[in-house]
């Protein structure tokens, strides 16, 4: 019988949430690593028992952790995050230039193919790769030095690279996002990288509204059967590239707020994606009070409201980049976390909610496993 | 032996009570009980100090005897009484809050 296993993290520790494919009854196991900051917790696709997390505290740094039995017991791995060579600086928040330092992991992807072979996006932003199952890291130091590098400034949040997709087709080609440097793809396995930001604009952020770098993009999504095609939730707009990123285009549409976190493709329909529009970028919560997830079936440009089972009045949560995940079972499941602390998950492609649960602390990431 | 002191979150990531005892060799510093500490305890590296200049964490500090010996030389002599084992040494999270 098949289910799904929702791996949460949240500001003070971690959670399981387990069902079968009706999606109806739920299984809450936590918190795991009880007051530690979980950026991240996701698994294996070769192997859904192998699974990895970042854990993290302002007072003892950062820490990861890994399960080899699907969460019933985990067992720390290694926490060495060393920057390759002269670490170099970037741009600081007051335009001087600051040296790169390790905070923490924003990011985990195992990769597509080998259950011990995960990447680690990390602020200040870089990309790591481990080979042995997490034991030891090792930096892809061709992005960090990117001859924009010095460019590269922290968004509210950090200098973090937050996202990483592999492409299905091939695993060598690699694609990364930084708040706030822009996006970028390695056609070589994360060796050498190439900023794909042409086509965005910022024109509230930047001085030059189209430069190459300095984009804070909050998310891309990707479905798996299409390589080429990329969603985007940047700080202001929506965009889709149709060719693996050397162009993009706004498709925000009608949507009522433009700004937002998290973004994701259906798992079964390619043009079928999902955002959650947040009034503004000094205002982090829903335009009216009205928890709306919005979904268009058509790529972007036009796009709907999924309000059944959200709270449509008094809500002021927000969803941040990582807290949304779809499953791949027949009717495709969507969830997703706020920072007040519920689960929505969705059975049925969105048209309706219910929460799983209500008062977990600050969720800060939301995955799926699709269990067979 | 050293009895050493975890904070909570410390004691939850090395799977230990209250208190840890180690094993230190002459001389007794907080460089060498640190040593003797994360090499019993591996998954603490990098987590009261920094894995590659071995600065104790910003956040994190270090006392023995009601002294705050945060800001001491890593190589000095800690307190007979800690060498002796009479006394704990403690590693504790920085106040904070509000």
């Amino acid at each position: 019988m098949s289910g799904v296993r929702v791996l949460v993290g949240t500001r003070k520790g971690a959670f399981i949430l387990t069902s079968d494919e009706s999606r109806k009854e739920w299984d809450v196991t936590g918190p795991l690593f009880a007051g530690w900051e979980m950026y991240h917790l996701k698994g294996s696709p070769v192997d859904p028992n192998r699974l990895y997390a970042s854990q993290t505290s302002d007072w003892f740094g950062q820490t990861m952790q890994r399960s080899d039995d699907g969460g019933k017991t985990w067992e720390p791995i290694g926490n060495q995050f060393t920057y390759q060579g002269e670490a170099g600086t970037h741009q600081w928040y007051d335009g001087t230039q600051h040296p790169w330092e390790f905070a923490r992991v924003w990011h985990l992807e195992p990769s597509l193919t080998d259950p011990d072979t995960v990447y680690a996006g990390v602020e200040d932003a870089a990309l790591f790769k481990s080979t042995d199952a997490g034991q030891t890291w090792h930096e892809l130091s061709g992005l960090r030095e990117h001859s924009s590098g010095h460019l590269w400034q922290p968004g509210a949040g950090g200098l973090c690279l937050h996202t990483i997709i592999i492409d299905p087709t091939d695993e060598n080609r690699l694609f990364v996002a930084i708040s706030a440097a822009g996006s970028f793809r390695s056609d070589d396995g994360g060796q050498n990288w190439t900023p794909i930001n042409h086509g965005l604009k910022s024109e509230w952020e930047l001085p030059d509204s189209d430069a190459e770098v300095g984009h804070c993009v909050h998310n891309l999504a990707m479905h798996p059967s299409r390589p080429d095609v990329l969603f985007m939730q940047k700080h202001w707009d929506v965009m889709r590239t149709d060719d693996g990123g050397d162009n993009w285009r706004e498709v925000s549409g009608n949507l009522p707020s433009d700004f937002g976190f998290p973004i994701e493709v259906h798992a079964h329909e390619p043009e079928t994606i999902y955002v959650v529009p947040i009034k503004s970028d000094s205002e982090h919560f829903p335009p009216d009070g009205k928890l709306r997830v919005y979904r268009s079936r058509t790529g972007g440009d036009e796009w709907e409201a999924l309000t059944n089972g959200l709270p449509q009045e008094d809500c002021y949560v927000n969803v941040l980049r990582d807290a949304m995940a779809v499953d791949t079972l027949d009717s495709c499941g969507v969830y997703f976390g706020t920072t007040g602390g519920q689960v929505y998950a969705s059975s049925d492609s969105g048209d309706n909610w219910a929460p799983i649960v209500r008062d977990l602390p600050a969720v800060m990431s939301v995955e799926v496993q699709t269990l067979s | 032996m050293i009895k050493v002191i975890l904070p909570a979150h410390l004691r939850t990531l090395a799977n230990v009570m209250r208190d840890v005892e180690v094993d230190v060799p002459e001389p007794v510093t907080q460089r060498t009980v640190l040593d003797a500490l994360e090499t019993s305890y591996p998954m603490l590296r990098g987590t009261i100090r920094d894995h590659v200049t071995q600065q104790r964490r910003p956040m994190v500090r270090f006392f023995a005897c009601e002294r705050d010996l945060s800001h001491e030389e890593p190589d000095a002599p800690l307190p007979d009484e800690v060498a002796a084992g009479k006394e704990p040494y403690w590693i504790v999270g920085a106040m904070s809050g509000g």
